[in-house]
């Protein structure tokens, strides 16, 4: 990439995928954009003009609107949470030589392969349903009174089936970079005179510090958007109805496009917000 | 304080055992060099002494304390490593510190002894930077000064240099002497360089395949090696091993000539041949030397600049005098 010849020729050959990718990305942009301003009732008239900010005020001043946000907020934040912190734990583990380590490692990645929607089914069904699901026998058989997940417990049960897809991405991660930590750095501190839990937080800790990065920001992408472990449980009740829920349910339930449409306007806002926080507190780690 | 004495030590990875029953005494304020081929073993036994590995039986005592099973922090060692092993996301000041925080130590007091680890070693200059912007030589005076803040009983050495260029290499291998001659506390220095070794020890411990093959200063090595895996060791260019028919007019089934022991003549020498490679140093010129009728090819090193290329016949002429005898089982016969 040193001469011009070269540096030309490599933004051509780089076109086609940056067009592609960009019209992509803001033809559905734009088309969000253009029918968030419209009165757009597919059931009842179809498109029917202008609606200026109308949508984007209804969207807001519904009753829906900021629990919705917060349901977003902690969901994201407990799953970010429980993910750093057990995967950090699990890698420190596997990284101890043990009989069957490839086994083992291959058992912990295996809940990344399940689909969302499958991986939500098989937890409502088969270990929070309070009269037959693992759970409910569980509880009985030390006495206690089943307790009812997904209606009682619902945020919770629900940042819990979501931490257990995410938790074998993480740990996949931060094992990588607990792996390339050199052990003589580990040795010398052990000369030093550090024991472990200080040669963890001196040593381990800094060094898996891009790597938890990396974690946090790839799995915040995906939290805010996270849909079909709550469409499959709950359907958006007992509190756990986050901004893509409510967007969904506007344009579906209510058959209100311009109104669903303003709405995802509003979650694009709150992931740039979410964005920038990251980037202040953690981003300062990547370079 | 800073004797070190290995009784009966042994150390097997599963059914191998690298090293088989070795003793030694290492005297407090000595700088013992323990040298020998990769994979001898060598770093393993200063593992051993350091704590980082466990031992397989056997005892280590360190200021006659029994501390085989005292963890390596307690055993009041310093270790240099190979690697530098320094922390990466810490200062210099803090990576000299650490050491001395993990012991609680009062700060003032730690300030002090980091200001004067880092006159000692000339690190003034770069001591709130971190270890990724400095040269390789700067990082192994960090090390260093972080293992002379906690002033222990004894440094240990993993092959310190060999991550340096040559120059950087000999310029340090004077500063870790001195540091040794001001200290004058107990080194234990670990090389595969026999240069290194013969430079900086007071006592060299010869290793190959776990086995101590000799223990000596390093002119004892030089002069009375015993046996010919430390003659052909100790000294460069390596030690000429003859054997066959001219080994055999020595009562010997081998001989060992050194080749600055070998005087290159006009004429009519004991031995003749042909030069294979001249090299010319200026001060010395090396010539590897084929067709003698010897078994082995011999190589002279003649003080000077004589002007003798690939393919002259040159003469030779041992002194008889400087000569090594070993036996078929490859010992030294005196």
């Amino acid at each position: 990439m040193a001469t011009k010849a070269s540096r030309s020729a490599a933004r051509i050959m780089m076109a086609p995928a940056v067009i592609l990718l960009l019209g992509w990305m803001l033809v559905p942009l734009i088309m969000t954009l253009w029918f968030s301003f419209r009165v757009y009732l597919p059931l009842r008239g179809g498109d029917q003009g202008w609606a200026g900010f109308d949508n984007y005020i209804r969207f807001v001043t519904s009753s829906a609107f900021w629990p919705s946000v917060q349901t977003t907020l902690i969901i994201v934040l407990g799953v970010l949470v429980i993910t750093v912190v057990f995967g950090i734990l699990i890698a420190l583990l596997l990284d101890q030589p043990i009989w069957g380590q490839g086994v083992v490692r291959i058992l912990v990645i295996a809940p990344f392969f399940v689909m969302p929607t499958v991986s939500a089914l098989v937890w409502k069904n088969m270990f929070m349903d309070p009269v037959n699901g693992l759970f409910s026998h569980l509880w009985r058989f030390f006495g206690a009174e089943p307790v009812s997940w997904l209606s009682d417990a619902s945020l919770p049960s629900i940042i819990m089936i979501v931490s257990w897809q995410w938790l074998p991405f993480a740990t996949l991660i931060l094992l990588t970079a607990v792996q390339s930590l050199d052990s003589e750095q580990l040795e010398a501190a052990e000369m030093d005179g550090a024991p472990w839990h200080k040669r963890f937080w001196f040593l381990v800790l800094p060094h898996l510090s891009r790597a938890i990065t990396i974690v946090i920001l790839i799995q915040t992408i995906f939290l805010l958007a996270i849909f079909a472990e709550i469409f499959v449980t709950t359907g958006g009740a007992f509190g756990t109805r986050t901004l893509s829920y409510l967007i969904f349910q506007r344009v579906l339930e209510s058959q209100n496009i311009g109104l669903g449409s303003a709405g995802g306007v509003y979650a694009i806002i709150l992931a740039n917000i979410v964005a920038i926080f990251l980037m202040r507190i953690v981003g300062k780690n990547l370079d | 304080m800073g004797q070190i004495q290995l009784k009966q030590v042994t150390k097997s990875f599963g059914d191998v055992q690298v090293i088989p029953p070795l003793d030694l005494t290492i005297q407090d304020g000595e700088f013992t060099v323990f040298v020998g081929p990769s994979g001898c073993g060598k770093s393993t036994l200063l593992r051993l002494i350091a704590g980082l590995e466990d031992i397989s039986s056997g005892h280590i005592e360190i200021d006659g304390k029994d501390a085989t099973d005292l963890v390596p922090a307690k055993r009041g060692l310093a270790m240099v490593f190979q690697s530098y092993a320094l922390y990466p996301h810490m200062s210099v000041r803090k990576n000299i510190a650490f050491p001395l925080r993990m012991a609680k130590m009062d700060p003032a007091e730690i300030d002090r002894r980091v200001n004067a680890a880092a006159e000692v070693l000339n690190l003034a200059a770069y001591i709130d930077r971190r270890p990724g912007q400095l040269s390789g030589g700067q990082r192994q005076r960090v090390a260093i000064g972080r293992a002379i803040v906690r002033e222990p009983s004894a440094f240990l050495f993993d092959e310190p240099l060999s991550n340096l260029d040559a120059a950087l290499r000999v310029g340090m291998r004077m500063e870790i002497s001195e540091l040794h001659k001001k200290l004058k506390t107990t080194m234990v220095y670990v090389t595969h360089d026999q240069v290194e070794a013969m430079t900086m020890a007071d006592k060299i411990v010869v290793l190959q395949a776990g086995v101590i093959e000799q223990v000596g200063s390093p002119l004892e090595l030089y002069r009375r090696p015993r046996n010919t895996f430390v003659a052909g060791f100790i000294g460069s260019p390596k030690m000429n091993l003859i054997s066959g028919e001219e080994a055999a007019k020595h009562d010997a089934a081998t001989i060992g000539i050194r080749p600055e022991h070998i005087d290159v003549v006009e004429s009519g020498g004991t031995w003749q041949g042909t030069v294979g490679v001249a090299e010319h140093l200026g001060s010395d010129t090396f010539f590897h030397i084929h067709n003698t009728g010897l078994t082995e090819m011999i190589t002279v090193r003649a003080i000077g600049d004589i002007n003798l290329t690939h393919g002259d016949t040159i003469h030779l002429n041992p002194r008889m005098n400087e000569l090594h005898r070993f036996d078929a089982q490859g010992l030294r016969i005196d």
